[in-house]
């Protein structure tokens, strides 16, 4: 660990001119933070500490939800509003981690959480574009079983690990934002970024943007959702596989459906082939695994991930199904 | 004859000359494996007596202190950096930063570390307990990805972390065989395994195979292992002038104390190791190069250290479980009978270490066969030495064994439990010696009938619960008997009637303390507050590593021992004028808080009066153990039946294990409380090992990717279900108080059960651990 400052931000408005100074990070539950920086892989000068800032959800009229930054990972999975109209975000939640770290983990530390690819963490004894720009990426030739298959790049295969987001992403979620140049939204969609030659670039935030929240717009009536998480054992790990998915579907046809896949690309995967070739369309097994088929042509497996593909195929298609009520 | 078997022969021979002669020279209250130990007998005392951890309350109430909670004055702290490459020399090394930086009171490096021995390597001299045996920042050599080239000794841990991340080294870089085929191609040679080389021949057990009407013959790999015990390695570490003090985790105290003070020159009566709690050993516990750092840089400071070793840095530098790959071929008569035996393969370890995983040792005594064939062959790599861990060389060798039995069962149409049964051996099928006490198709019955064997549905792939695939399998657990020769014990007797027991020996969590001190109040006729186990302290007596299963027995031996020299005295000093008068020791035995005739409770002395009748404030023996005759007259081994039922997603592959049960023949069962611990823990690592425990060793550099618990997967609470275990609770009469070790056989056979269940579940065969969900979509 580098020495650093550490000032708890009073309010939003604090914890931005705070941050502002370059070399300033934000804490959250510091559940990934802090050991980044045990492993000297994040080395900043001052901790702006912003778990204090808003936990509130909020339930609005238009029945849309707004969920401060600082909630904690489990206050949300357990929020009945949440538990009754978003299941898809409390089973994504839930099957994420330990009890332990989602009652330390909020909901903008989640969001903006590192990968987990092995190379990324050896600070000392391996190569990473995303930690040392141009450096080389030791993840392309090496174990990469828990790497992407779509959306990544020459220089950086690596995953974003987080549950959570791959269900704001289906969703639709809004992102607030608040930094030196004022207040944005931003689509949940839109904050991360693809590595292509910029690994190191993770999202779409300025120097010092603040998360202060984000926003659930209201899923159409009739709509349901889960989540479904294929991992190496029964908890307590990434998946290799996610997918969350929302669906409308009204006498075998499918009226809206949101799609989303996690662990298989260097962001939350919003899967719009497969929802561009679903809509409107039959809400059938063989629709399902077709749209499947469709979203993962591009994959582009590697040395110990190609079973992802198949893999990512059948959850789609199952998940679907279960859904929709019918049967594989 | 080969070359080999006849140097075997020869020291067969050799050793069996000694065995006679000892055999003369035996004490006569226990000639090893020849009368029964008494103890047997005692039916409804303390033995078998379900009775909690003495070490329980002080561990939840968080007041047993481990290695690095001994604060003491004056005390710094260490960081260790670890090398990023496997092989050549520093280039440059740069510590002015990290000896400018804030706490920062030594940075030692080869260039100021004070001149040590190399550690003296595990099993090669009696009490030889290093890890390895390279020099320890003697010069600027590297021999593998992770070895240590700098200490930093700071006021606060922090400190030490941080200024550890500003030394600035370069290597220049060496060719280093990191890879198995690169291994390979520098050649092979047999593993040489306590002195005898891990090769087995019986007849022409290639001819038999080819001859075999049914056979199976299939390769089955392993990954390898590390360590990851609940407490990481740690030490707190003082000099005072010459004398050494380490408070250590230590499955091995007398054995570390001598081997330290072979590191820094010492008299062996200069150190003292010591190690009231360890936070789980598994075979890791012993000497590696933190020690010798911490010691070193102690001396040069002048200040105590303590060295904790991070997870990362247990990764780094101390050794696990090696990959193997190996092949196992049985040929059989339409009838089931076994005709050829073949186990062979490869393992990796370094020039630097002797520890090639023998996983032809279950395969030495599980079955009996006309012609055997065991070999194992070792390459090297430049890498971390490679060493024990939970049954070494069984948790492996069984799940190709087993694995090759169920796949046989399967051609043959045979239930997998009766062909075992139809294999069972009449003695010792290689050594031709009887067996102690082998109850082991008891064991097979018993659990068949517990788990409900008879519903399995032999077609496998039959049976569904909606998404899930279900299947039964099994598998035979075995781990040998050991006794290792060095045991020694203290008694103390005080005129209150109260008893202290010391043996250096160990308590890792297994419940060794609560056990030894019901067998030692049982022996005494005393209650288990009138006696107290002492332990964990290289000045007691014994040499007695707490590895192989083997504690139980050597304490038990040991105590056997000075309770015969403890009877002599008493009998002595009780005189002429006490009911026991003219009574030899053999005749008499420890009841109601006294000395009794045997069969005659009346004729008794408590110790109370022996004591003030002689004057006497205590009574002080110490004995030895006799020698593990034992293991020369009898084959000795543990014996189990394993059985799992797996759930397989039929959509993704996940295995879950629904139920599981551990049918156990390890002799009389001392504590059922703690021994259900020992099988369960057996038992989960064993799941761990069949479905995802796996080092990520980059071939390229040999570099350990995944040194952390979030990515090197053990079993969490949910992958396991409630596992079922009962035991014969059979005596062995050749062993004392009848009793076998039982720490490592929960982890033998796991593996193939897990196999064998999904197979049975799916269909599909999987021979390369860990079972993960790509191999059976
Ligand atoms: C062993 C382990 C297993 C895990 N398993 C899973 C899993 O299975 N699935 C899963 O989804 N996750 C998993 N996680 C990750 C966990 O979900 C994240 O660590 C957690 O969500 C991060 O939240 P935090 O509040 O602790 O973030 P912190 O560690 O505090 O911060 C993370 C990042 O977010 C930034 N940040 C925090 N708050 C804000 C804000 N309001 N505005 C702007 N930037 C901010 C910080 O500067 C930092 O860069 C696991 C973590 C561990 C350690």
């Amino acid at each position: 660990m580098t020495p650093f400052s550490y000032t708890r931000a009073g309010d939003a408005a604090d914890a931005v001119r705070l941050g502002a100074f370059g070399g300033a990070k934000y804490l959250g539950g510091g559940t990934n933070l802090v050991d980044l920086l045990r492993e000297t892989i994040e080395r900043p000068s001052a901790l702006v500490d912003v778990a204090g800032l808003p936990a509130t959800i909020e339930e609005r009229e238009d029945g849309s939800l707004l969920i401060g930054a600082a909630t904690r990972n489990a206050a949300l999975a357990e929020h009945r509003a949440v538990r009754s109209h978003y299941p898809v975000l409390a089973r994504a939640i839930l099957a994420g981690a330990s009890a332990q770290i989602r009652n330390m983990a909020t909901v903008g530390g989640n969001i903006l959480q590192r990968t987990r690819c092995a190379y990324f963490y050896d600070d000392e004894g391996s190569r990473c574009n995303k930690r040392s720009p141009g450096q080389g990426c030791d993840a392309l030739d090496g174990f990469n079983r828990i790497h992407a298959i779509l959306g990544a790049s020459a220089d950086c295969v690596a995953t974003h690990p987080s549950d959570m987001c791959v269900a704001l992403a289906a969703l639709d979620a809004t992102v607030h934002l608040q930094g030196p140049a004022g207040t944005r939204r931003l689509k949940l969609t839109g904050l991360h970024r693809l590595p292509g030659t910029r690994p190191d670039l993770e999202t779409a935030l300025e120097p010092g943007e603040l998360i202060t929240a984000v926003e659930l717009p209201a899923l159409p009536a009739g709509a349901r959702s889960t989540y479904r998480k294929v991992r190496d054992r029964a908890s307590y790990a990434f998946a290799l596989v996610s997918v969350a998915a929302v669906l409308e579907a009204d006498s075998g046809t499918v009226r809206e459906v949101r799609l989303a896949l996690g662990g298989v690309a260097p962001k939350p995967w919003r899967a719009r082939k497969a929802e561009d070739a679903l809509r409107g369309g039959p809400a059938t097994v063989q629709a399902f695994r077709a749209a499947a088929e469709s979203e993962l042509a591009d994959a582009a497996p590697l040395r110990d991930n190609g079973f992802k593909v198949e893999l990512a195929k059948r959850t789609i298609t199952a998940v679907l199904g279960d859904l929709a009520g019918v049967a594989a | 004859m080969s070359i080999l078997d006849n140097a075997k022969a020869a020291a067969q021979g050799a050793a069996q000359a000694v065995m006679k002669k000892a055999v003369e020279l035996a004490p006569d209250a226990w000639v090893p494996g020849g009368k029964p130990d008494p103890l047997i007998r005692s039916k409804h005392g303390l033995i078998g007596a379900p009775i909690s951890r003495i070490d329980g309350p002080l561990k939840v109430q968080g007041r047993a202190k481990f290695a690095a909670e001994f604060p003491l004055d004056g005390m710094v702290y260490a960081a260790v950096a670890f090398s990023t490459v496997p092989k050549g020399r520093i280039a440059t090394l740069d510590t002015g930063a990290a000896e400018a930086a804030a706490g920062v009171v030594l940075v030692m490096t080869h260039r100021n570390a004070p001149r040590m021995n190399n550690m003296p390597l595990f099993m090669t001299a009696e009490k030889a307990a290093g890890g390895d045996n390279l020099p320890i920042l003697q010069d600027d050599r590297i021999h593998w990805n992770g070895q240590p080239i700098a200490v930093v000794l700071a006021e606060s841990q922090e400190q030490a972390d941080h200024a550890k991340s500003l030394i600035g080294v370069t290597y220049a870089q060496e060719p280093a065989v990191t890879t198995l085929a690169g291994a390979r191609a520098q050649g092979a040679d047999i593993g040489m395994f306590q002195g005898q080389p891990l090769k087995t021949t019986v007849g022409d057990a290639e001819a038999a195979l080819a001859a075999a009407p049914v056979a199976i013959d299939a390769t089955y790999t392993t990954p390898r292992h590390n360590h990851n015990a609940i407490e990481p390695h740690a030490a707190t570490i003082a000099w005072h002038g010459d004398e050494l003090i380490v408070q250590d985790a230590a499955q091995a105290v007398s054995h570390m104390a001598w081997s330290l003070a072979s590191v820094f020159g010492l008299d062996e009566r200069q150190v003292r190791v010591t190690s009231p709690y360890v936070g789980g050993g598994f075979g890791a516990k012993t000497l590696w190069q933190h020690q010798v750092l911490g010691a070193a840089a102690a001396r040069l400071a002048g200040r105590p250290v303590r060295i904790a070793l991070s997870r990362e840095g247990v990764f780094r530098i101390v050794g696990g479980r090696t990959l193997t790959e190996q092949r196992v071929a049985i040929g059989a008569e339409a009838d089931g009978r076994f005709t050829s035996i073949i186990h062979t393969g490869t393992i990796v370890m370094t020039r630097h270490n002797a520890m090639p995983e023998p996983f032809i040792l279950p395969t030495r005594g599980a079955y009996a066969a006309d012609s055997f064939k065991l070999e194992v062959e070792a390459v090297y790599m430049d890498m971390l030495a490679n060493t024990f861990m939970r049954a070494p060389g069984e948790a492996v060798g069984t799940f190709a064994l087993e694995c090759a039995v169920d796949e046989l069962a399967a051609r043959l149409g045979m239930d997998p439990i009766e062909l075992r049964i139809r294999n069972e051996p009449a003695k010792d099928p290689i050594e031709g010696l009887p067996f102690s006490s082998r109850h082991i198709v008891e064991a097979w019955r018993a659990g068949a009938a517990r788990f409900g064997w008879a519903r399995r549905n032999p077609a496998p792939g039959a049976v569904r619960d909606g998404a899930w695939r279900v299947g039964m399998g099994c598998a035979t657990a075995t781990y040998p008997y050991y006794r290792m020769p060095g045991g020694a014990a203290r008694m103390k007797l005080t005129k209150d009637g109260s008893v202290r027991v010391e043996v250096a020996a160990h308590e890792m969590g297994m419940g060794t303390a609560t056990a030894q001190t019901q067998v030692a109040a049982e022996r005494l006729g005393l209650s288990m507050a009138q006696v107290s186990f002492g332990y964990g302290d290289s000045i007691m007596p014994g040499v007695v590593l707490a590895g192989g299963s083997q504690q139980t027995a050597s304490i038990g031996a040991s105590v056997m021992a000075a309770h015969h020299a403890l009877t002599v005295e008493l009998l002595k000093l009780a005189g002429n004028d006490s009911p026991l008068a003219g009574l030899g020791a053999d005749e008499v035995e420890g009841l109601d808080g006294g000395l009794a005739k045997r069969g005659e409770p009346d004729r008794h002395e408590s110790y109370v009066s022996i004591l003030a009748r002689a004057r006497r404030d205590a009574l002080v023996v110490e004995a030895a153990a006799p020698p593990p005759l034992e293991t020369q007259h009898w084959s000795m081994h543990s014996h189990g039946a394993m059985f799992c039922e797996a759930r397989v997603n039929a959509m993704t592959g996940e295995t879950r294990i629904s139920r599981f049960l551990g049918s156990f023949d390890c002799g009389r069962i001392l504590n059922p409380k703690t021994a259900a611990s020992q099988f369960r823990g057996g038992i989960i690592m064993g799941l761990g090992l069949a479905l995802m425990e796996e080092t990520q060793f980059d071939e390229r550099k040999g570099r350990v990717m995944n040194p952390s618990l979030a990515e090197y997967h053990i079993p969490v609470h949910m992958d396991v279900p409630e596992i079922d275990v009962i035991w014969t609770d059979i005596p062995d009469p050749h062993a004392p108080m009848g009793a076998h070790g039982i720490g490592e056989i929960g982890i033998t056979g796991t593996g193939a059960a897990v196999a064998n269940a999904v197979f049975n579940a799916t269909g599909k065969r999987v021979r390369d651990l860990p079972l993960t969900l790509d191999k059976l979509m």
